[in-house]
């Protein structure tokens, strides 16, 4: 019965995960058709964010949930301006030029903080089920996956803003008519997602150790599991992080952790071969 | 591309100064320099590779290092375990070739997208670093020959003169058998780009639709130009591990993957020698970076990929053909304007 | 009777709600030349997109001489005999004219036998002189020819053009019209067209969509004369 708790624990953890890592790509993919192969660096900037502002004496949870995205997000208004905006439209050239970015930012980041990996404790500490050992911050993780598709959710149903940012990707001449230049929208849009990037880097900086590199490791999961998702956003997000993240942690308990990413990548092979629209491209059509 | 580019001529021009190269080099240049030179060779083959299959076929392959790493491992492996390097060479070639046809039907007998190309060639190259990756241990071992992990392989057997295998090959032959490798990669691209095969990859390229419509199977031609591209970088992955005598999972990397799309970007998609040049220019780039302490090789090629992709995005190679293009052109002009003007000639319309 | 060289049967094609081919039975001979017209949205397209296996039947069946061929893959109607002009032309805009010819000649042919046919479709066609030209930098009307040739050189037993005369001066309608009465000697085509001065130029039978189905089939003039014809044109210049 504790073997089944803790299972459960740690399938909905490598679920949330993959959503808090994958959130953000999903909103500047889901949004605008944007592949930011620069997301992983983003993502390593917010985790370097966070350290350092803790470092200089803010609190945790301060430095990982306001310092990281709001740094990543004006990252991303710079970069959208300078870079993304000339390449709209060409998806391939996006392509490259953000992996461009994400070797730039690496070589910038290296030069400053240099190549060694810094850690930071997981807060909380750990409590007990039965004879197993969990780390409380494993249902932190879970804890603000939840809120965070659940704000996901809200922004883009109740909000202006939010309205504004859908009609304005289905039809940009409408931005045109409310008054808004679609310019400002897109660049929102982006920065957006890059705060979701960040912030994300900075939830995992207390259990990957933060290391210029160590984007890489997630740039692959983030987009299989957008594009695996398909094209609405959220649903997208929310059903191949279950199916993906399921199959990684059970392939892990059945396995080692390497074969349960390989089990993972695999998946995302065979599942796009008989999808080729994603999993919302067929199921749960038309919603958010 | 330019009717001179794409004449015989140019191609005979470009095998004529690599042949004089492949000569010249071994008595001009001290060995450290040959050294290099034949790395700079193995990885111009590399660049052919993609710069065949994603400027004639179309096909953006994200993973190009996959087998570019799976050429590298198996020659390794299998000249470990056999010992004369004939048969592991031709191995180097076939086993990526094969891997490439099986992950080729996947993709393009799904009728999947561009993007998806990418993510999906992406992912394959990241399982088999992964993979290769936690093979550390003694246990994991192929044959006689372990595959190492992290560690690599080291100490690989050099490449000998079939049927004999003490007879291995010295760092000049080394360098000539790069070469040669090179050339007649080049002129076999060439000669298949002229040929009825090539040309409809490159009309697949163009124009899928239309293609299907004539009565092609383009999924047919889309996979043996990947399958193609596939053996190619095999045997440089073959002759790098000769190179060096070693091997090591980073050769699977995301790193890898992205150096090879550099030099194709910079020296020009749409040609092959534009892959070459742009993979010496970058590597020798790379070197001379690597030689000092401010800017390190990540912050340099990201900027150029970056530069290259908003600003010259046709690559070097074009763009200088470009420039002499219009300035040949503009050395005949003078004679063309006393050319007396021809009467009005009658249309096709006239029925 | 000899068995058609095309047939269809109760075909139809549902798209979510659009109901594009309802219940089209056509048939059509070897050596046949049909005229297809209809206002714009009755299901030309889609009906040439269906043989063609761009499109799959939501039900019925299409049967070219005898042979079930309802659900190919996009290479097969190629491969079998039947050639499409597209509405949009579609061509290799990189590659220059005669090699766009040469790759339809090639694959049935080898290389100087294509050589040959690209060299007399071009002149048939009048677009000899332009055959190192890109296709992608043409006008219109040329490009319209050079996909003609690009068709008739894979010698296909059916062609398909959708609007051949489509944005071109009166001089060049009137060589088009020329042209497929050359090419009717030896192949069957059906042309869909909105111009009728053109179609009275080259058809002895027209087909009438209407919302997917075939409304009447009958001579130009006859067609021209019918109320419900007229009426399904109300607004539009009939002459």
């Amino acid at each position: 019965m504790d073997l089944a708790i803790i299972v459960i624990i740690q399938v909905l953890y490598a679920v949330a995960g993959l959503v808090i890592v994958s959130a953000g790509l999903a909103v500047i993919f889901g949004m605008m058709k944007v592949i930011n192969l620069a997301h992983g660096e983003f993502m390593m900037l917010g985790a370097y964010a966070t350290i350092t502002a803790h470092g200089l004496g803010l609190n945790l949870w301060l430095a990982m949930l306001v310092v990281a995205p709001i740094a990543v997000g004006l990252v991303g208004v710079v970069l959208e301006r300078l870079v993304i905006r000339r390449l709209y439209g060409r998806m391939v050239d996006t392509m490259l030029a953000t992996w461009g970015l994400s070797l730039l930012l690496v070589g910038i980041v290296t030069s400053i903080a240099g190549n060694t990996t810094v850690g930071v404790s997981a807060p909380l500490g750990s409590f007990s089920i039965g004879a197993y050992s969990v780390s409380s911050y494993t249902l932190v993780i879970i804890a603000v996956a939840v809120v965070l598709a659940l704000a996901i959710r809200w922004v883009l149903t109740k909000t202006s803003w939010g309205l504004i940012a859908r009609g304005t990707m289905q039809k940009p001449e409408m931005a045109d008519a409310l008054g808004i230049s679609p310019g400002r929208v897109y660049s929102v849009t982006f920065a957006v997602g890059a705060a979701l990037s960040g912030l994300a880097g900075a939830l995992l900086a207390p259990l990957t150790g933060v290391v210029p590199t160590m984007g890489g490791a997630f740039i692959a999961k983030a987009f299989i599991t957008v594009i695996g998702g398909g094209p609405a956003i959220l649903a997208g997000l929310v059903s191949a992080s279950g199916l993906f993240g399921a199959i990684n942690q059970l392939g892990t308990f059945l396995t080692t952790p390497v074969l349960g990413e390989v089990a993972l990548l695999f998946t995302a092979i065979v599942m796009l071969r008989l999808l080729p629209q994603g999993i919302t491209g067929r199921f749960f059509k038309g919603s958010l | 591309m330019t009717a001179f580019a794409s004449s015989w001529r140019s191609a005979a021009l470009t095998l004529a100064i690599g042949v004089v190269l492949l000569l010249a080099l071994p008595g001009l240049v001290d060995d450290f320099t040959l050294i290099q030179l034949t790395i700079y060779a193995v990885m111009a083959i590399l660049g052919v590779s993609l710069g065949f299959i994603w400027g004639f076929g179309g096909i953006l392959c994200f993973g190009q290092a996959a087998f570019f790493g799976l050429g590298a491992y198996t020659y390794a492996i299998a000249v470990i375990n056999i010992g004369d390097s004939t048969i592991p060479f031709l191995l180097a070639i076939v086993v990526p070739a094969l891997f490439a046809a099986l992950l080729g039907y996947v993709i393009f007998y799904g009728r999947l997208s561009d993007v998806y190309m990418g993510v999906i060639t992406l992912t394959v190259t990241l399982i088999l670093f992964n993979l290769v990756n936690s093979t550390a241990g003694p246990e994991w071992k192929i044959g006689s020959a372990p595959l190492g992990g992290f560690n690599g392989i080291p100490g690989i057997p050099t490449l000998n003169v079939p049927g004999d295998p003490d007879a291995v090959l010295s760092q000049q032959s080394l360098f000539t058998v790069s070469m040669v490798c090179l050339l007649l990669v080049y002129a076999g691209l060439r000669w298949l780009i002229a040929s009825k095969l090539g040309r409809v990859i490159i009309a697949a390229k163009e124009n899928e639709q239309r293609v299907l419509l004539l009565g092609y199977d383009a999924r047919v031609y889309k996979l043996i130009c990947f399958s193609l591209g596939g053996a190619i970088a095999g045997l440089a992955g073959c002759l790098f591990a000769n190179w060096g005598a070693f091997t090591s999972p980073t050769i699977f990397g995301l790193a890898m993957s992205a150096q090879i799309i550099i030099w194709v970007i910079v020296g020009g998609l749409g040609t092959l020698v534009g892959p070459v040049v742009g993979c010496v220019v970058i590597q020798w780039l790379s070197t001379q970076i690597g030689t000092q302490q401010t800017f390190n090789s990540n912050l340099v090629l990201g900027a150029i990929l970056v530069v290259f992709v908003l600003l010259v995005p046709r690559g070097i190679v074009p763009s200088l053909g470009d420039v002499i293009a219009a300035a040949w052109r503009r050395r005949r002009a003078p004679a063309a304007k006393q050319a007396i003007p021809a009467p009005l000639a009658p249309t096709e319309t006239a029925g | 009777m000899s068995t058609p060289l095309l047939e269809t049967r109760m075909l139809n094609v549902r798209f979510g709600g659009v109901h594009a081919t309802r219940d089209v039975n056509f048939s059509l001979q070897e050596n046949e030349l049909r005229c297809v017209i209809g206002p714009n949205g009755a299901g030309k397209s889609t009906f040439f997109k269906l043989l063609t296996g761009q499109t799959k039947p939501t039900s019925g069946q299409i049967l070219f001489r005898g042979k079930d061929i309802s659900n190919m893959q996009p290479h097969q109607p190629g491969q079998l005999g039947i050639g499409i002009k597209t509405q949009v032309p579609s061509l290799f805009n990189g590659l220059s004219v005669w090699e766009n010819v040469w790759l339809s000649a090639r694959r049935t042919n080898p290389k100087a036998k294509a050589d040959l046919i690209t060299r007399d479709t071009l002149e048939r066609v009048g677009m000899l002189s332009h055959k190192d030209n890109l296709a992608g930098l043409l006008a219109h009307g040329l490009r319209q020819w050079v996909e003609i040739a690009v068709v008739i050189a894979a010698d296909p037993a059916l062609i398909l053009l959708d609007e051949p005369a489509a944005g071109m001066s009166d001089a060049e309608v009137a060589r088009t019209a020329e042209l497929i009465l050359e090419i009717n000697r030896q192949h069957a085509l059906v042309v869909v067209e909105h111009d009728m001065s053109f179609i009275r130029m080259i058809a002895k039978k027209v087909t009438v969509l209407h919302q997917g189905a075939i409304v009447r089939e009958d001579t130009p003039d006859r067609v021209m004369a019918d109320p419900l014809v007229q009426q399904i044109y109300l607004g539009k210049k009939a002459h």
